[in-house]
């Protein structure tokens, strides 16, 4: 039992009725509200957001996962320093929506919840962003979703990890072979 | 001899200027080659070349300070966190576009040899005959049974692989082993063959990297990391090749930072005597002096030099005489061309990253065919399986996208086209004397387009494309019709063409200025018309001509 979970029991068991426990309790939600509040310099908080976002959308299995990958903290730099800032506010902007579909879901932030709640939640997420990709204009911004998604996947494909585990990499191949069998379940190259 | 006393100077160090220190070297000259920017040293200096995307801290991907700083290279690819060191910082050499033209240089040493795409093709008469045949231009004062010879020397040295194909319009060569085609390409190029009766073949590209070891380089590793450059050497390139070559004579010295800014030219005599020099670190300005010039600055390089060369007697510079000096400015017109996807080779794959692709020669206004333009396109392009990067929209998120992603998907084809360009004479650059770069130097000005008779012809490109990978069997074939901005062919040729009149043309057909004849310029400047095959090949061939012409009439007392 986390702190949260702690401090919510307490709460249920007294009715909700201490004075103060409301802070001690908004004082963890606030932990998520903040997420996407420090703006272009993530904090910590949303760092770990963002890692278990990824981990949701690529999770580690017999290979490392996203959060292995520092999906949150890559995500974070790509943010910073490679989007206009026109889709640096769609994305923190979507680490909000993204909190708010939680709750609206699941009754609470993503980060409480369970991967099983996660996972419906990110399924229902992409099946928003890719209704709105397809009838969306050129023109019009992209859906928040769309970029969580597209980072994770680049992001974890080409990290050390995603690369040299999940896909199969070799450094100096030596030499090339244009047309050789395969068989369903070999990984592909990376690179 | 004064340390400022050479047999041959050669200005630039990029393809065609490592070819000319190396050749002459070889024949025994003392030859300074005169860099404009930095040294880059074979393989100590490729400081990307073991790196994959993850320790670069973007993954490869520009940023939005790299768009900011470079508002040229951010046009194309060459804008990215791998190899930006070896491209032009816009901001140092910014130039005035009249016209947009996407101008993407290497001032270091080794020049865009170090970047280069690598695919080399020779010429075939049917490209030397065009212009006299079409009254295009003028015509070229030579044809490919005098440079064929001049071919096999370069292809033998810098090392091509490449097929025997046996093809009138696209001759074979001095081939080291091909490499393979996958599954897919060797699939389309059987069924081109059947369906269009023998007329447009799909080869696989013919291409500077070696498939077998030659002195000091070891065979393509098939890292597909060349624009790194190569710890191995096994693609061609100044360090990898001609410079060590040079060097092995004791003939060569290497001067980096060496912006020349003039020939300098005795008129009485009709010589360049040699070239005033600014350090391009210090500003101070040096003189070198030598019996023979050679100019491989780059194309349109070359003819600023020559703009500001000897005005006292030309205005418009040395070699202007003819009015052709810095017109007849070509690249080749790119962005139009096909994909799609190929069903039925779900058991199949390739070992090894090839940094090549297949060919699709000319085949338009070829043998009967006749269009309502002039002139002809290749495709260069690939039959691959897609990775990770493409949208598996069929699984939302989790371990089922990622087991999705970690397997390869479906076979892609895609083709695009490399369209010859006119040489026209309003296509031209110009000095702008009212503004500078970083060295207070006048920049150049850029007056070029593409005209009616590319627009007919990327029509067809486009068409084509589509039609060849239906008639293959591709699935959701799409044409794209991209950006075909001249000067993203990364081919400028022209600026002083040869011919075979003064009146006419800036060089003679051995690549020497009518009016200095022992200055050489064996850049792409030379270039009467453009083919739609890639042309470092065709540098490499005539600058090894002209070296071997210029060491001659040297020693017959005639320069």
């Amino acid at each position: 039992m986390n702190r949260r979970e702690a401090l919510s029991s307490v709460a249920l068991l007294l009715g909700g009725t201490i004075i103060g426990a409301e802070a001690f309790l908004s004082g963890c939600v606030n932990a998520d509200r903040k997420i996407g509040s420090a703006g272009i310099d993530f904090s910590p908080d949303d760092i770990s957001f963002l890692d278990e976002v990824g981990e949701t959308i690529i999770p580690a299995t017999t290979t490392p996962g996203a959060k292995e990958a520092k999906i949150g903290e890559f995500m974070h730099v790509i943010v910073r320093d490679c989007y206009e800032q026109k889709e640096q506010q769609i994305f923190i902007d979507g680490m909000t929506k993204l909190n708010e579909a939680s709750k609206k879901m699941n009754g609470k932030p993503f980060l409480d919840s369970t991967p099983e709640e996660r996972k419906k939640l990110l399924i229902e997420l992409d099946k928003e962003q890719k209704e709105y990709t397809a009838s969306k204009k050129p023109t019009d911004p992209p859906h928040y979703f769309r970029m969580f998604k597209e980072l994770t996947i680049w992001g974890y494909f080409t990290s050390e990890p995603g690369a040299t585990k999940a896909l199969r990499y070799v450094a100096v191949p030596g030499r090339y072979e244009g047309c050789i069998p395969y068989k369903k379940g070999d990984k592909a190259w990376a690179t | 001899m004064a340390d400022n006393v050479y047999d041959a100077i050669v200005i630039g160090s990029g393809i065609s200027g490592g070819w000319a220190a190396k050749e002459l070297c070889e024949k025994g000259l003392k030859t300074i080659m005169l860099e404009r920017g930095k040294n880059i040293e074979h393989v100590k200096d490729y400081v990307n070349a073991n790196k994959e995307a993850w320790n670069f801290p973007h993954h490869g991907r520009r940023t939005q300070e790299m768009i900011k700083d470079y508002p040229v290279l951010k046009r194309d690819y060459p804008l990215n966190e791998i190899n930006l060191d070896y491209w032009v910082d816009d901001r140092e050499s910014p130039y005035t576009e009249i016209k947009r033209f996407d101008w993407f240089r290497g001032y270091h040493v080794g020049g865009r040899s170090l970047m280069w795409g690598r695919q080399s093709y020779r010429w075939s008469d049917h490209d030397f005959e065009a212009n006299a045949k079409e009254g295009i231009g003028v015509d070229w004062p030579v044809r490919y049974r005098e440079i064929a010879p001049w071919y096999d020397h370069a292809e033998k040295f810098a090392g091509i692989s490449g097929n025997r194909d046996g093809l009138e319009i696209l001759p074979d060569g001095q081939f080291m082993p091909p490499m393979d085609m996958t599954c897919v390409e060797k699939d389309f190029s059987d069924r081109m063959k059947k369906l269009f009766n023998g007329q447009r073949h799909v080869i696989i590209g013919r291409t500077a990297n070696i498939t077998e070891p030659l002195p000091g380089r070891s065979n393509c590793q098939f890292r597909n990391k060349c624009w790194l450059g190569c710890p191995f050497g096994a693609y061609f390139s100044t360090q990898s090749s001609t410079y060590p070559a040079a060097m092995k004579t004791g003939n060569l010295t290497l001067r980096p930072w060496a912006i020349v800014t003039k020939i300098l030219y005795d008129k009485d005599k009709k010589r360049a005597t040699g070239v005033e020099v600014l350090d391009g670190e210090t500003n101070k300005t040096y003189t070198y002096y030598a019996k023979v010039i050679f100019l491989n600055a780059s194309t349109l390089n070359s003819a600023w030099i020559l703009m500001n060369s000897a005005t006292d007697i030309w205005p418009d510079g040395l070699g202007s005489s003819s009015g052709e000096l810095g017109h007849n400015i070509m690249d080749h017109h790119l962005g139009v061309g096909a994909g799609g996807t190929v069903e039925g080779f779900d058991d199949k794959y390739y070992f090894g990253r090839r940094a090549n692709g297949i060919y699709i020669p000319q085949f338009r206004n070829v043998g009967g065919d006749k269009r309502d333009y002039l002139r002809s396109f290749g495709y260069q392009g690939g039959g691959s399986r897609s990775g990770y990067q493409r949208s598996a929209e069929e699984v939302a998120i989790g371990a089922d996208l990622k087991d999705a992603l970690s397997e390869p998907g479906p076979w892609t084809l895609n083709i695009g086209g490399f369209g010859e360009t006119l040489p026209y004479h309003d296509n031209k650059i110009t000095l702008d004397k009212t503004k500078k770069d970083k060295w207070g130097l006048n920049v150049l000005a850029f007056d070029v387009e593409y005209k009616e008779n590319e627009k007919k012809m990327r029509k067809d490109m486009l068409n084509d494309a589509i039609e060849m990978l239906t008639a293959a069997g591709a699935k959701n074939v799409k044409g794209r019709e991209g950006d075909g901005t001249l000067g993203r062919g990364i081919h400028e040729m022209g600026s002083a063409r040869m011919g075979k009149d003064p009146k006419t043309s800036v060089l003679n057909k051995y690549n020497q200025i009518w009016d200095a004849p022992n200055v050489f310029v064996t850049d792409g400047s030379f270039m009467v018309s453009a083919s739609c095959v890639n042309p470092s090949l065709t540098y490499m061939a005539f600058t090894a001509r002209a070296a071997d012409h210029a060491v001659s009439e040297l020693k017959k007392g005639n320069l």
